[in-house]
């Protein structure tokens, strides 16, 4: 880590450097995000991602015609006018709904992304710092949850808790909130072990000892200490990691698991597209170029900032 | 190394056993009765209701039906499904041909093509070729099986009308004409498929490649005036498919786990679809069947990718 070079303690004899120095010091971060501006791809992404996100937060009100109006008379329309993607075998337009799903697919990503990260680091964490027992039996774990079949687990227990968690909390946020911890506590594994590896290495490191020396608790020096050393190769794994949640519920939905029928997220769309491929391509396409772009997009940035905060590279 | 083998499958076989009674308990805690649709007849009298259940062994408690089951799969007794009444045994032989043939195909071509795209990619760096092969790499990792599978429907299966789109398992033609066909209508599944493996594989294969090129002992092989063709193929490609080799073992449980949806696109009659019917219908013992066969491949290839690892690389020591 590059420590700022803010050594402000000058003698006048290097009062030019000082004057230099007052130029805005660079840091890490800084230093980052001109190595990400850099990156053609990952500021394209940026771009789209920002585009879609704003789609989908300002899109229902400047779109005015409902995801869930019915109109016969304009079913399986193509693309047109009044319906950009075309309407599906309801009339429902695809706009309205790929909108609206893209608002599930966005937050299922992000949320998911934030449950395995913080799973991932607090469990590599503990197993890096402690180790003995604790790296032990936390390993042992990781391997278990790495060795579980993923989608048998994750239509079971979807299944299994989908009624209980609509009762409790409401139909979208009920399976909203079962979809992210499920897809979230089965892909944390690859972040903790990378947390661990991190913090078996740092915690031989001098600063270490020298918070030790002056009396830090362990939690401070976890936290304060070595989580910051921590944090580049996380970010990329949270970024990616939204990508990869998106591809998951997605699957969840195409395969008619987890959110009510009436909810168009993109898995869903897609779904109810499979049987009108031949007359209304329109249906597939709209959610698929937007699983698509949202993935790739993503993808790019999480290879971004990957060169971004890797020092080794930095020129 | 035997040593280091024998402690590694007796390792894997306490995580089977933690994986196996997972699954028992996630499906024996599903609140829907497998069967529901019986149990709501009124025409069956409650005695016979009861005579089933017993039968099935459903009213026992969750720790003896674990064993149970366990000891009934010991002995290579799958149990019966609910739905079909016919052992499940069967019901996967039945289907699992299709599977190894559509996934396997797919995972054999996304192979040959990934390694190699990926090696000279690496080779020629920064090349048009290069970033071509990058670029695609990328879209099929941004394009999961079920978007690129519906868009091959609609240009190639709708379009052009090149293949058909929904695979029969019953094909009637005999001879050439039979096979060809068999190969034609599996054309789409599997290169969707492929695509998907084939992305994953040409990233991993060029980031492997770049590193070993760079390596000394490459500079060592080119200093002592080695032809360009032996330098890469003796010493930097045999190097750089060490990891790809066990990730190439690691991928094929996914593989096959991603094959139900693949197979849903299609409607490819395979485990995948089995295992989706199953659970549509509840028949617990399928359910169970199969995804205790998707843990045991994971960790079976988990397995195989340490040894191989162990194999190829004679810097990794195993005590």
């Amino acid at each position: 880590m590059s420590a700022p070079a803010n050594t402000a303690s000058a003698t006048p004899a290097v009062a030019l450097d000082a004057l230099a120095l007052r130029k805005k010091p660079r840091s890490l971060w800084s230093d980052a995000f001109r190595q990400f501006r850099r990156h053609k791809l990952a500021m394209a992404g940026v771009v789209v991602i920002t585009i879609l996100v704003l789609m989908t937060l300002l899109g229902p009100t400047l779109w005015r015609i409902d995801k869930d109006a019915i109109d016969f008379s304009a079913s399986k329309v193509g693309p047109s006018r009044a319906h950009p993607i075309g309407t599906n075998d309801l009339g429902n337009d695809m706009l309205g709904r790929v909108i609206w799903g893209g608002r599930i697919s966005l937050a299922v990503g992000l949320f998911v992304a934030f449950v395995q990260i913080t799973l991932g680091v607090v469990i590599g964490a503990l197993a890096g710092y402690f180790g003995k027992t604790a790296d032990n039996l936390l390993m042992r774990l990781t391997d278990l949850f790495l060795a579980l079949p993923t989608l048998p687990i994750l239509l079971l227990v979807v299944y299994l808790f989908r009624e209980p968690m609509r009762a409790a909390f409401g139909p979208i946020l009920g399976v909203f909130l079962l979809i992210v911890f499920v897809i979230g506590a089965l892909n944390w594994m690859a972040t903790a072990r990378l947390v661990r590896a991190e913090f078996l290495s740092l915690k031989q490191k001098e600063f270490v000892e020298a918070a030790h020396a002056m009396g830090a608790t362990s939690s401070t020096i976890i936290v304060k200490h070595i989580l910051p050393n921590v944090l580049s190769p996380v970010i990329v794994a949270a970024t990616l990691g939204v990508g990869a949640a998106i591809i998951t519920e997605s699957t969840l939905s195409f395969l008619g698991i987890g959110f009510e029928p009436d909810v168009p997220t993109w898995g869903r769309l897609l779904s109810e597209s499979r049987d009108f491929l031949d007359i209304a391509w329109w249906m597939a396409v709209g959610p698929g170029l937007m699983i698509f772009l949202t993935v790739l997009s993503i993808n790019f940035i999480g290879d971004g900032l990957r060169d971004a905060l890797d020092p080794k590279k930095s020129r | 190394m035997s040593q280091y083998i024998m402690r590694r499958i007796l390792t894997a076989i306490p995580t089977l056993i933690a994986i196996s009674i997972i699954l028992f308990s996630i499906i024996s805690l599903a609140p829907g009765d497998p069967l529901a649709s019986f149990a709501a007849d009124p025409r069956v009298p409650e005695a016979v209701k009861e005579n089933i259940r017993k039968q099935l062994g459903l009213n026992d408690p969750l720790p003896v039906r674990y064993a149970k089951w366990a000891t009934a799969m010991l002995r290579g007794d799958w149990g019966t499904s609910f739905q079909s009444r016919s052992p499940v045994k069967d019901l996967i032989g039945q289907r699992l041909p299709t599977t190894i043939f559509v996934s396997g195909t797919a995972f054999l071509l996304a192979v040959l093509i990934g390694v190699t795209v990926g090696i000279l990619s690496a080779i020629k760096q920064y090349s048009v070729f290069d970033q071509v092969a990058t670029f695609v790499a990328y879209i099929g990792n941004a394009l999961p099986t079920f978007v690129s599978g519906l868009f091959l429907i609609i240009v190639f299966g709708v379009k052009f009308r090149w293949f058909p789109f929904i695979y029969r398992s019953n094909v009637d033609q005999v001879g050439l004409a039979g096979i060809w066909e068999r190969i034609h209508q599996a054309a789409l599944p599997i290169m969707v498929l492929a695509l998907f493996e084939c992305a994953a594989l040409i990233r991993y294969t060029r980031a492997a490649m770049l590193e070993v090129v760079k390596a000394d002992y490459v500079r060592t092989a080119r200093a002592k005036g080695l032809r360009e063709g032996r330098v890469l193929t003796g010493h930097a490609v045999r190097n750089a498919l060490i990891p790809v080799v066990t990730i190439v073992a690691l991928r094929v449980p996914t593989v096959f786990a991603g094959a139900v949806v693949t197979e849903q696109i299609f409607r490819v009659p395979g485990t995948g679809s089995l295992f989706i019917s199953a659970y549509n219908n509840k028949d617990v013992p399928v359910i169970m069947a199969l995804s205790f066969i998707s843990a045991v491949l994971v960790v079976t290839f988990n397995l195989v990718a340490d040894i191989v690892y162990g194999v190829l690389d004679p810097r990794i020591k195993y005590t």
